[in-house]
């Protein structure tokens, strides 16, 4: 009796079936996600985290268009065994300017997350030019061509306004002088004044020292390259937040 | 529904769902009593895990999801996980790190630690760039010969470590700079050539042109002598390699030679106390100096 035996004018109306599943699935969509738009503790309170740099930006497309993130996670899940090979195990802050994020889901080569700093530029550049020269049970595919190519950044203005369209916290000024200073990183010697500006903007942003690393990635000082733009943003990957103000203890950040 | 009434099949005496297709009728037996049960109880296991663990997020205002009774947390059990396995090696490794090269390889169960900790920081961290076991790559000097750029003492290798090599961050870095004698026009390209001539010669090699060889002899003394010796033997206090040895960091080749000595190779290596804590480097120390002649 009652409502239980209603059940036949959904059988026999398909719309009105298919509007019964919606809003059954969506029950559970919605409890999933909306609370992450309004809970404290979503995004950790950190110091250290900016927006990308011009360069960074540039390096992160490369990263995207080449589908590193296809084999690369950047995620250092809160287990022994990553903490101890990958160092302090990824905050969701340090995702915060990723539209769209790069967690990946798998690891046919190592997470990335955290590479910023481990290795040497010149280790990266050689690295990507012939993996297997330097590590020879390797199966990653060679991009040597990233140093050939020089990195076409006409459009990093437009790439900031988008990145702004969704979030972050690019100021007009960062905006107005991309172009300038996506070169005055990659190209330490020509840029002085550039440079200076860049660290400021950036630096302001982050609130903190040290977080912008100016200097000839590839080494072609002559022209900037895509290979500029790919290690500039790998080597800063991971080494924003200070986690010596982080609060692992803070049950705000306890998951 | 009111007037909905049971319809029993006649020959099973099951009561039906109603529904009716081109006479065939759909039998509604009830579900088996053991699949029932299951069902009520993961109903009852899913209302006690809400309350146990965090699971409810919260309700707007709250702020922050529940924490549940246990107090479960995967980032604070990663840390007592991490904490524990410090507390478990620094009973072994306290010793590591004040023992001297002597002591360590006279006792045994220190020799051990050092070694299988080494070997384990080395395969992620080092072997990278120095290769497995140390052997090595054309720009990453092998670590399993005894020729070194720097130093190969224990106490050295162990700086060199500890504070990289041109980790311009890093105040004690290792710190040397190679003119790009080409690049910034200090030499033209004959010199160049010269110089290359007589560079490979150092190591034995036939060199074809004796007087370019003879012209480099001239210009190696006064440009590259400072750093790498009269002799060229290198000067291990500026990290300037030891050219008469034939062992080269960045290829033997006459263009490898020649690039090295028009753009310069100043080669980094990160500054791993950022990263890695002092006993893993003490370790890393050992296992490095063992590879090949430690010092």
């Amino acid at each position: 009796m009652g409502l239980i035996n209603k059940h036949g004018v959904f059988e026999r109306h398909s719309l009105i079936l298919t509007i019964g599943i919606l809003i059954t699935v969506s029950i559970g969509g919605i409890i999933q996600m909306a609370p992450l738009f309004y809970m404290d503790n979503t995004i950790e309170k950190v110091e250290g985290m900016r927006p990308y740099t011009p360069l960074e930006v540039a390096g992160r497309n490369i990263y995207l268009r080449e589908g590193c993130y296809v084999c690369h996670s950047q995620m250092v899940r809160p287990l022994r065994d990553e903490v101890e090979r990958y160092g302090h195990y990824s905050l969701a802050a340090e995702s915060m300017y990723d539209h769209p994020f790069q967690w990946g889901s798998k690891r046919t080569g190592p997470d990335l997350a955290r590479v910023g700093g481990k290795y040497s530029d010149e280790w990266h550049v050689d690295h990507l030019i012939d993996p297997r020269a330097l590590v020879p049970e390797s199966i990653m595919p060679p991009y040597a061509f990233l140093a050939e190519k020089s990195l076409d950044y006409r459009n990093i203005e437009d790439d900031l306004k988008a990145l702004r369209a969704v979030g972050v916290p690019y100021t007009d000024e960062m905006i107005e002088n991309a172009s300038n200073d996506l070169q005055a990183q990659a190209d330490p010697d020509i840029y002085f004044d550039e440079q200076d500006a860049l660290v400021a903007r950036y630096t302001e942003a982050s609130g903190r020292e040290g977080t912008v690393q100016i200097r000839d990635f590839d080494r072609d000082p002559d022209r900037i390259t895509e290979m500029d733009a790919l290690v500039a943003y790998l080597q800063m990957t991971g080494t924003l937040v200070d986690f010596s103000t982080y609060e692992a203890e803070d049950l705000m950040n306890a998951r | 529904m009111s007037e909905h009434h049971k319809d029993i099949d006649q020959p099973t005496g099951v009561e039906t769902t109603g529904h009716e297709w081109d006479g065939i009728k759909e039998l509604n037996n009830p579900l088996p009593r053991w699949w029932l049960y299951i069902w009520y109880a993961t109903i009852a296991f899913s209302v006690g895990y809400m309350v146990v663990m965090p699971a409810l997020p919260a309700l707007p205002g709250l702020g922050t999801n529940t924490r549940g009774l246990a107090g479960q947390s995967d980032r604070i059990a990663v840390a007592e996980q991490v904490e524990s396995l410090r507390s478990q090696r620094s009973e072994s490794g306290a010793a590591l790190l004040t023992a001297s090269l002597e002591e360590i390889e006279t006792d045994r169960g220190l020799q051990q630690f050092a070694m299988a900790s080494g070997e384990s920081a080395f395969g992620d961290n080092c072997a990278t760039c120095h290769g497995a076991g140390g052997r090595g790559a054309k720009g990453y000097p092998t670590l399993a010969d005894d020729s070194w750029l720097w130093t190969g003492s224990l106490d050295g290798i162990q700086q060199t470590i500890q504070h990289g090599i041109r980790h311009e961050e890093d105040p004690e870095t290792r710190f040397s700079m190679m003119p790009a004698f080409g690049r910034d026009g200090l030499l033209e390209r004959q010199q160049i050539d010269d110089v290359v001539s007589h560079v490979l010669s150092l190591s034995g090699r036939e060199v074809a042109d004796e007087a370019s060889r003879a012209r480099g002899a001239e210009i190696f003394a006064a440009q590259c002598a400072t750093c790498h010796g009269q002799d060229g033997k290198g000067d291990r206090t500026v990290g300037a390699p030891n050219l008469t040895d034939d062992i080269w960091v960045f290829g033997g080749e006459y263009d490898d030679v020649y690039n090295t000595v028009y753009n310069a190779r100043n080669a980094h290596m990160p500054a791993w106390s950022e990263r890695l804590d002092e006993q893993t480097i003490k370790a890393l120390a050992v296992y490095v100096h063992s590879l090949g002649g430690g010092e």
